[in-house]
């Protein structure tokens, strides 16, 4: 799902539509917010469709494979406000949402937003340092593969992450589990023999981030890689870049002052817009790992099917994803300088 | 009698040269030894999966009527050693072959039927309708489509279909975007308002002229958006959503990690779909990239 990405994203920032009008920064921060507002809306109005119309009666659903009687169907009905027409649903669940309620698990019987609060922090630990570190090395192994464009290195480098590209992300997980057989833990963040103590803890989720992490490095580096390599040979002809070495500047002063820079735009604003394809690397990689994020929560709830978790969760990633762009569209605006003035 | 004369050897031309465009395109194609390569090996693969009622014997996947021993290692009899209920893995791939071609290949054609209605549609029109779809697209464009795809799937029954539907109603818009971006091109040619002017309508013109248009470009991504299906669907049956009595590269590899496959260390369980998916992911993307090459304008004489 990961390689139809790249070219549509930098269509989305390379559109005309977008650039065009010139009329002031505010203007465009403030179209881009009521753009983000109205997504979320819609994001919030698809998980209403999805997961309470769509599936049919949440009720005969909870109370299939248990003798409920007629009386106590009708007041679960009441209790979960189904009873109602489909527009009061709706407003309901609206302002429900921004109340915090996401309403209360099939399963455990307990509230959505609490479960989804407890996965939210080791998802977080686990895409982020994936992140960083894809980021570091994608970037790295790029301006590399460009400075010495066509050479064996980035041959090699290209067809590399190019490979790594194609293969399914939790299938690379599960190689690695066999792969290291045993050296790393296989499920879940914490062992029960970990030591007690700062120090032990932080080792013992050390270790058992190291393979997860180092799956979803191996599939978002060749992204941030290939988009560095082609943005940096892009400038690697430009004007400035014969000037600087005409002033007799070392081959690698040229590089790091002046081309990289340059080069560096599309890469950063691609960390943001691409978190949608980081979430969905981490559903399938907690899923090997049992890494206890949210994730997890949605491969757990997929086979319930516990829907108003997924319904929860599918609002919280969608949001998130949205406002990510929003933050790269904001941040793509700030750091060039010809869009700014355009 | 002269009119019908002229409008026939009109239409004759048109084919003509659309003919001469498909040799041309596909002369340009063959010079490119990766793609004309990527391209052989697809053709192979859709016949033996076409092929496979034929040749194999479909017996060795039923549970009840199996042979071998539970993970068994790579032997003589079993080439590819066997999974956790004694079957053939080797046997096991080659027939999931089926399931992921049709998955994909169903998957695409909704999705770039989707996409291209969206895309001519926002293009042909203009407008508010333009407007609305476009907000429409942008917005499925940032959708986290695997999120949606689960969602999707697991409110509706389980089966391939199912994935099909949730591949296809996901992955349409960044065709959608690519259609919009050529129609307006080929819309803003003198040749669509000389149609017009003689009094060709919306239908007129988008099937006889924006349509043929776009449909070099739309073959050249359909091809990858297989690529991008195939995955998809291994990834979904690999959470669990597909149909769980037919064989698919993603159930293998999920049977493989929930039932111990994966901590006896069998990796002779996850090499083989795991490969099948890599390379058959590989020949799509070599077999489209060939394509884009020769059919976009904009790539012409690029070389990175």
């Amino acid at each position: 799902m990961s390689q139809a990405i790249a070219p549509d994203q930098a269509a989305v920032l390379a559109d005309p539509d977008e650039r065009r009008g010139g009329t002031g920064t505010l203007r465009f921060v403030l179209t881009k917010i009521a753009e983000a507002v109205a997504s979320v809306f819609l994001v919030i109005v698809l998980g209403f469709f999805l997961f309470r119309l769509l599936p049919g009666d949440p009720v005969a659903f909870m109370a299939r494979d248990r003798p409920t009687d007629p009386g106590q169907i009708a007041e679960l009905r009441e209790r979960l406000g189904i009873d109602k027409p489909v527009l009061a649903q709706f407003g309901n669940y609206f302002v429900g949402l921004f109340q915090g309620d996401f309403g209360e698990s099939y399963i455990e019987r307990r509230p959505v937003l609490d479960m989804i609060g407890e996965r939210l922090w080791p998802t977080v630990l686990l895409v982020g340092s994936a992140t960083v570190l894809a980021v570091a090395l994608g970037l790295w192994l790029g301006i590399r593969a460009a400075w010495k464009r066509d050479s064996f290195f980035d041959r090699a480098q290209t067809g590399i992450a190019l490979t790594f590209w194609s293969v399914p992300q939790f299938w690379l997980g599960l190689l690695l589990l066999v792969a290291t057989n045993g050296l790393f833990p296989s499920r879940g963040m914490h062992s029960p023999d970990a030591g007690p103590g700062f120090f032990a803890q932080s080792l013992d989720v050390l270790h058992h981030l190291i393979l997860p992490c180092l799956t979803l490095l191996a599939v978002f580096y060749a992204q941030y890689m290939l988009v560095m390599r082609s943005s940096l040979l892009g400038e690697m002809n430009a004007d400035y870049l014969t000037t600087a070495r005409a002033k007799g500047l070392r081959d690698d002063l040229v590089r790091r002052r002046h081309a990289v820079p340059n080069a560096l735009l599309p890469t950063v604003t691609l960390v943001f817009m691409q978190f949608g394809t980081v979430v969905a690397g981490a559903v399938t990689v907690e899923a090997v790992f049992s890494w206890p994020g949210l994730g997890q929560l949605t491969y757990d709830a997929l086979h319930g099917p516990d829907l108003p978790v997924l319904q929860g969760v599918f609002i919280v990633l969608a949001s998130a994803v949205v406002l990510m762009n929003l933050f790269a569209e904001l941040l793509y605006r700030v750091l060039d300088p010809r869009v700014r003035t355009a | 009698m002269t009119a019908a004369t002229t409008a026939e050897s009109a239409r004759a031309i048109a084919w003509r040269r659309r003919r001469a465009g498909i040799a041309r395109t596909w002369h340009e194609f063959a010079t490119q030894k990766a793609a004309l390569a990527g391209l052989f090996l697809l053709v192979l693969t859709v016949l033996l999966a076409l092929l496979l009622p034929l040749i194999s014997d479909q017996s060795g996947l039923d549970v009840t009527r199996v042979t071998g021993k539970p993970l068994s290692p790579p032997d003589s009899q079993f080439w590819l050693g066997t999974d956790i209920d004694g079957r053939s893995v080797l046997l096991m791939t080659v027939w999931g072959t089926r399931i992921s071609l049709l998955v994909g290949f169903c998957a695409t054609a909704l999705s770039v039927f989707i996409g291209t209605l969206i895309g001519i549609t926002a293009a042909h029109f203009g407008g508010w309708v333009s407007a609305i779809l476009l907000r429409f697209t942008d917005f499925f464009l940032v959708l986290p489509s695997l999120v949606l795809a689960i969602a999707l799937a697991a409110v509706l029954p389980q089966g391939i279909w199912t994935i099909v539907l949730a591949i296809g109603v996901t992955a349409w818009p960044s065709t959608a975007r690519l259609v919009r971006a050529q129609t307006l091109t080929i819309e803003s040619r003198p040749y669509i308002e000389r149609a017009r002017a003689l009094g060709g309508g919306h239908l007129h013109v988008v099937t006889k002229h924006v349509l043929p248009g776009v449909a070099p470009l739309v073959l050249a991504n359909t091809t990858l958006v297989v690529g991008n299906a195939v995955i998809a669907d291994a990834t979904l049956s690999f959470l669990g959503v597909g149909d769980p009595t037919s064989i698919s590269w993603g159930a293998m590899l999920e049977t493989a990690l929930n039932n111990g496959a994966v901590t006896r260390g069998a990796w002779w369980n996850l090499l083989p779909p795991g490969i099948a998916i890599v390379l058959v992911v590989l020949m799509f993307t070599l077999v489209g990239r060939g394509l884009e090459t020769v059919l976009n304008p904009r790539l012409k004489g690029r070389h990175s």
